[in-house]
């Protein structure tokens, strides 16, 4: 079913199709739209959903946990201060093991404040146990919703699952899109069948109790074994998105990869706008290669370090600030990544596009230009650096 | 009919004048008749009156680009009082042109847009809106202009498709369904071309 929407009409769409027991609501800009087309489907009882309205996303994401708690599946959207309102029970969601579906529209984060996309907000969430996926577009913020449930609702997962799309930029363009009928959506996604939940009258049981340091550590451990297990579920998930749908997903998408020399690694919208400018390089000769990464978490280090092990340089572009005073934290893990090659590809960090600065094809073949003479000159200058700033620092 | 791989439109309103609307009925419209579409909205702190910039691009094959446009073909000015304070056609591409909303001509409005020596449109759409609508919505008459003068999708079919959109999105009001064909009929017999 083609159509033309927008990633928040999308992914509205999506939890519709979905039908999930309880959805828990807050508006933030740019993600408002999600519960607003939502809260349509509700009153016109298109959907038998317990539409919760708070007064904050704390709450938001409480309803979540204590609705999934009790055995049923639940969803929430935010963006940026939103999601940083969430941060404890982002945590708590996480280590009680409860597979809530969250659509995060990306947006930067207070201060200065800014309602434009950037990655601080779901970057700040990296390490609280949630499953991140990042689209590029409205069809992959639609797709990963979708996948999200049978992801993370997995047995053998058991996480929480964060779809992210950029604030704006994909949120509100409308784009053609390709939309699956529903009960196709409600066969793959499946019912909710958690083996325990605090309803269960046959198994009573706490959730959420105090941990003692006796127990806290294997529980810990359990959590980031299954964050392990999950890159081999999202595979399964997307061989079996891929046969209702017919569009291929991976831990990350390579484009133009086989003979590059010169690599992008970025996420999201960029992407797109990265490949037209590859397109144009490619045509002038220029061995010009792009890794989108989709899965954010659990990080497909392995995976990644093999894609890039044949390039020569490789530019690891982050949407957020980490302040870590060593690069942003796409870089950290990237680096981190190829630390095990026996011969890696030089590799540099250019923090980008905060609060919404546009990035341009031009923008991208200036990368491919410093990463071109990088490898001319075996110097890679100033690893870390911001693009296009006023500020002194060396131009990126 | 326009040539190029993709038609690039570019649109100036100020907050509350409809310029998004129109920007996503033109997406809407375009990927009904089998065009790949984007349109989107360029947002600042959102406030009425406040300058605004929404974006189309439509093509015959996906556009990946997601940035801003800055060489577009086409310019929309839903304001007048714009000219004072935003270079609109910076960037515009010489064979491309600029649509107007103002009672003015296009010849009298060459010398408010900096040294712009490319092709001026004009068209009334506030006096076209009132007139039939009762009100000033000058959104769906520079849209139609903005169809007419670029030539991005036949104007046929245009009105039939954005009919069918108006009597899905106004099933409850039939009477705005007729105002607004009416205004973008107008609009497309009036408008001006410099």
């Amino acid at each position: 079913m083609s159509s033309c929407l927008s990633g928040n009409e999308a992914v509205a769409y999506a939890i519709k199709q979905i039908n999930p027991d309880v959805m828990g609501t807050f508006p933030i800009t740019p993600s408002t739209e999600i519960p607003e087309y939502f809260a349509d489907y509700v009153a016109n009882g298109e959907v038998t959903t317990e539409y919760v309205t708070v007064e904050s996303e704390h709450s938001s994401m409480s309803v979540c946990i204590a609705a999934q708690a009790a055995g049923a599946r639940s969803v929430s959207a935010t963006s940026a201060c939103g999601l940083a309102l969430m941060y404890e029970l982002l945590y708590v969601a996480a280590s009680c093991r409860l597979p809530i579906t969250l659509a995060c529209v990306n947006r930067a984060l207070s201060g200065p404040i800014n309602i434009n996309n950037d990655y601080s907000d779901s970057m700040g969430a990296r390490d609280s146990g949630w499953i991140q996926i990042y689209a590029e577009n409205n069809q992959e913020a639609y797709d990963n919703f979708l996948m999200a449930m049978p992801i993370g609702e997995s047995p053998g997962v058991r996480l929480p699952v964060m779809t992210c799309m950029d604030g704006f930029i994909t949120s509100h363009a409308i784009e053609n899109i390709e939309l699956l009928e529903t009960d196709i959506v409600r066969k793959f996604v499946g019912d909710y069948n958690p083996e325990h939940y605090l309803l269960k009258k046959e198994n009573p049981l706490a959730v959420g109790p105090y941990d003692v340091s006796a127990y806290y550590m294997e529980h810990k451990v359990q959590e980031a074994e299954a964050m392990k297990a999950a890159k081999a579920r999202i595979l399964e998930v997307a061989a079996e998105f891929e046969r209702i749908s017919g569009r291929h997903y991976g831990l990350f998408e390579k484009y133009k990869m086989d003979d590059a020399e010169l690599a992008l690694v970025l996420i999201g919208s960029s992407a797109g706008t990265a490949k037209a400018a590859i397109d144009k390089l490619r045509e002038q000769g220029v061995k010009a290669g792009l890794v989108k990464i989709r899965i954010f978490r659990p990080f497909p280090g392995e995976e990644l370090a093999r894609a890039l092990a044949g390039c020569k340089a490789a530019a690891v572009m982050d949407k957020s600030e980490g302040f870590s005073a060593n690069g942003g934290p796409l870089f950290a893990e990237t680096r981190s990544a190829l630390y095990d090659l026996k011969e890696r590809p030089y590799l540099i960090n250019i923090v980008y596009g905060l609060g919404g600065r546009d990035f341009k094809t031009g923008d991208v073949e200036k990368v491919f230009d410093r990463l071109a003479e990088i490898v001319l000159t075996g110097k890679t200058g100033p690893v870390y650096t911001h693009m296009g700033q006023r500020s002194k620092e060396v131009e990126a | 009919m326009a040539t190029r791989d993709v038609v690039e439109i570019r649109w100036h309103g100020r907050g509350g004048q409809g310029a998004k609307m129109a920007c996503l009925l033109l997406a809407d419209v375009a990927g009904l008749e089998g065009k790949f579409v984007q349109g989107f909205p360029e947002y600042g702190p959102e406030r009425m009156g406040a300058p605004i910039t929404a974006y189309n691009r439509i093509s015959e094959k996906r556009c990946t680009i997601h940035s801003n446009i800055y060489e577009p073909d086409y310019v929309v000015v839903i304001d007048e009082s714009l000219l004072d304070s935003i270079d609109v056609t910076g960037g515009l591409k010489k064979d491309g042109a600029v649509i107007i909303n103002t009672s003015s001509s296009p010849r009298e409005m060459y010398p408010r847009l900096r040294g712009w020596s490319g092709k001026i449109c004009t068209i009334d759409a506030r006096r076209i809106s009132e007139e039939i609508l009762g009100k000033n919505f000058p959104n769906t008459p520079m849209l139609a202009a903005v169809v007419k003068v670029s030539g991005v999708l036949e104007t046929g079919s245009f009105l039939a498709d954005i009919e069918k959109s108006f009597k899905h999105k106004f099933a409850a009001k039939p009477q705005v369904v007729e105002g607004n064909m009416a205004t973008l009929k107008k609009s497309m017999e009036e408008v001006r071309v410099g």
